[in-house]
């Protein structure tokens, strides 16, 4: 059967199942459990509206606890087995991973990344919301901005490739600092320490309209009295940028920045297309991703670890909707 | 307002230059490739994609023909040098202008177009711009002609010749329906499931409500590595293993959070009033949610749809592991990751092909559905 009519009849089948299931299940629940006719009429009513919820919880509920919650547990568990999974070896991956020098390579370009990532794309958002805010062109600035959003970590990584190139017919760098300075050219890939930086101005630049769309709405939320009194009170443009709108935008700066961090925790595909994890560029989930199919135990105890850097973000944002929700 | 007097002009002209600066950064890289990937791809070896609209100077070699006449004592044998094949191979219909030639393939610009070559034993050689040569040898050449070098400048030349190969003989085509494939049923399937829990979860009283909220806000968190191995090891359990079920499974279910909160984040703020007076009319939940709420909710509901078709369209990681790694499956991100990185490692014109043809469809639907993406943005962030 082809792809494409697989694909159609799986559309067919998933939607009219949902609505199959949501349908029929109301139906039965209504006429035949608790029908809301007879003597119990009342209780019978209430009993239903207790259950209902659950019914239409119930497909949204089993996902989630297949694909999200058990993984947490199994992968935890699969990480304290050996490669092939016969035979239990305690802590022994964690140890053998915190020994090897890689590990500890990727773990901290990891912490690098988490770091610059986000502050770098929350400074170029928070930048370009300021500036766009009042231009006549700012519509369209905005939107040039946001569009990278719309490409794929691996189409981005082949256009800065592009940009990257040691060949200086092809490589927009080189290109430049042989025509202003006459360099031999370099590979920017190549350079110890600092090509983590170029990879990561890869996803800054990503994720910069992210921060901008959000950031520019939160600026337009601002009070303009507090602007006004500002201006009265004789503050320079900088100075009601930080002191007045920074500080009542913080809020929304911090949302923007942990949900870049959590992303940055995930993205093992510009690493994976640009250099391999080569060059002393490793990050986690390439790490990770470089035992997928070899050894399966030393894949999910980085893929644990990987939770266990993401847990603080995690608490923190639970404990934010739990706290806008009272 | 931000704008005080006597500084506005030289202030709103430092905006006006930083905003076209950021803009220019951001822009050119994907500009770089959209011209690359046009490029014929001798000119993109030559000259850089900024040069485009330039000719470029090409070095090529071809032969002169045999035919002597002789003169004075020699032989003279004249000609176009781009009569030839081989020389002209390397230009197309219209060459532009001869600028160096040579006879050795270590120096194949040694003499400039329009000056005479001496080539040692009585014989010379010269070329000039518009291809014309002179030959002059005091034998009689053989059958072949003499070997020439030269540099030319080549009119820019734009083909899309990139695309037939790359939809051709790379099997693009194949990963672009594949990903199609991939990304339709997952786009659509989670919509419907997430919207009743959500309904749920915004309207409806039942003790854990906020417990669930709160572990789908957790669950947003959770990184997608954790599943790979348990849930791929599942699949092969339940008999579904490496294929496109699978992958519309994990998709459903990875899209499920940000679907969940990002519909009833939008849900909640619906007015009450309308949903309890449908309730006190006699409307059952299924009624008032079919009829009022999934209507009101369209914008959000067109929002998640666009993040989950990019994500999905985008995503290289599930991909990876859910499909089989056979060529007939494979998307198009695992396809220029995998395969043309490797194996067309050099070949620009052909990467930046590929690449194009991969983000065209995000990008077209990023700029016709702007606006609900902005909107769902702020729905789920900015509370």
């Amino acid at each position: 059967m082809s792809p494409i009519l697989q694909g159609i009849i799986t559309i067919i089948i998933g939607v009219g199942g949902c609505v199959g299931y949501f349908f029929l299940s109301n139906l039965i629940l209504d006429t035949l459990i608790y029908p809301a006719r007879g003597k119990n009429i009342a209780s019978n009513i209430r009993r239903a509206n207790m259950v209902r919820p659950w019914l239409f919880l119930f497909p949204a509920i089993f996902a989630l606890s297949l694909y999200l919650v058990y993984p947490v547990i199994g992968s935890f568990l699969r990480s304290l087995y050996n490669r092939s999974g016969n035979e239990f070896i305690g802590l022994q991956n964690y140890v053998e991973l915190f020994a090897s020098p890689e590990f500890r390579t990727a773990f901290l370009n990891n912490i690098l990344w988490a770091l610059v990532v986000p502050a770098g794309a929350t400074a170029f958002g928070l930048l370009a919301a300021q500036l766009t805010d009042r231009l006549s062109w700012g519509n369209i600035a905005k939107s040039l901005i946001f569009m990278p959003m719309a490409i794929s970590f691996v189409g981005a990584s082949l256009i800065w490739k592009f940009v990257y190139a040691y060949d200086a017919d092809i490589g927009l760098i080189n290109a430049i600092r042989a025509g202003l300075f006459g360099s031999e050219p370099v590979d920017v890939m190549q350079i110890p320490f600092w090509n983590n930086f170029f990879l990561m101005f890869i996803l800054v630049w990503i994720q910069t309209g992210f921060a901008m769309v959000i950031l520019s709405a939160a600026l337009r939320g601002i009070p303009e009295e507090t602007i006004e009194a500002a201006i009265i009170d004789g503050a320079n443009p900088f100075q009601i940028f930080f002191k007045i709108k920074v500080p009542q935008i913080m809020g929304t700066i911090v949302v923007v920045w942990t949900t870049i961090t959590i992303l940055v925790l995930k993205v093992f595909d510009i690493v994976y297309t640009m250099t391999g994890g080569n060059f002393g560029t490793e990050i986690l989930p390439s790490y990770m991703m470089s035992f997928m199919f070899r050894d399966d135990g030393r894949a999910t105890a980085i893929a644990f670890v990987i939770m266990l850097v993401v847990l603080p973000v995690m608490v923190w944002n639970i404990r934010q909707a739990r706290a806008e929700q009272r | 307002m931000d704008n005080i007097a006597g500084q506005k002009t030289g202030l709103a002209w430092a905006t006006h230059i930083s905003v076209l600066l950021l803009v220019l950064i951001w822009l050119i890289p994907t500009v770089g490739l959209l011209i690359s990937s046009f490029r014929d791809r001798d000119q993109i070896s030559a000259s850089g994609w900024w040069e485009a609209p330039f000719a470029v100077e090409l070095t090529a070699r071809g032969r002169t023909s045999a035919e002597a006449v002789p003169e004075g004592g020699g032989f003279v044998i004249t000609g176009n040098i781009f009569d030839d094949e081989e020389a002209a191979s390397y230009f197309g219909a219209s060459p532009g202008a001869v600028v160096a030639f040579g006879t050795r393939g270590a120096a194949p610009t040694e003499f400039e177009a329009g000056t005479v070559a001496d080539l040692g034993d009585g014989e010379s050689l010269s070329i000039n711009p518009d291809g014309t040569y002179r030959w002059v040898t005091p034998e009689e050449p053989g059958s072949r002609g003499q070997r020439v070098y030269f540099a030319a400048n080549s009119p820019p030349k734009f083909t899309l010749d990139n695309y037939r190969t790359v939809l051709a003989a790379d099997n693009m085509d194949r990963a672009f329906i594949n990903t199609l494939t991939v990304t339709i049923p997952a786009t659509v399937i989670p919509i419907l499931v997430a919207a009743f829990a959500a309904y749920a979860l915004a309207w409806m009283e039942f003790p854990g409500r906020g417990l669930l909220i709160a572990a789908v806000v957790g669950l947003l968190v959770v990184p997608l590595q954790l599943a790979l191995v348990p849930m791929l090891n599942f699949h092969n359990a339940i008999g579904v293993g490496q294929s496109f079920v699978g992958i519309w499974f994990a998709h459903t279910a990875f899209g499920m959070p940000l679907a969940v909160y990002l519909l009833r984040n939008y849900m909640i703020g619906l007015p009450r009033d309308i949903i309890e007076c449908a309730k006190v009319d006699g409307a059952t939940d299924f009624q008032v949610f079919t009829r009022i709420v999934l209507p009101l909710s369209f914008p959000a509901l067109a929002a998640f749809a666009i993040f989950q078709f990019l994500w999905t369209w985008n995503d290289l990681l599930v991909a990876k592991v859910f499909l089989p790694s056979s060529d007939e499956a494979k998307v198009m991100t695992v396809k220029i990751a995998d395969d043309l990185l490797g194996s067309r490692g050099g070949d620009w014109g052909i990467l930046a092909t590929a690449a194009f043809v991969s983000i065209a469809v995000p990008l077209v639907v990023f700029f016709t559905m702007q606006r609900f993406l902005v909107r769902g943005l702020l729905a789920g962030s900015v509370k």
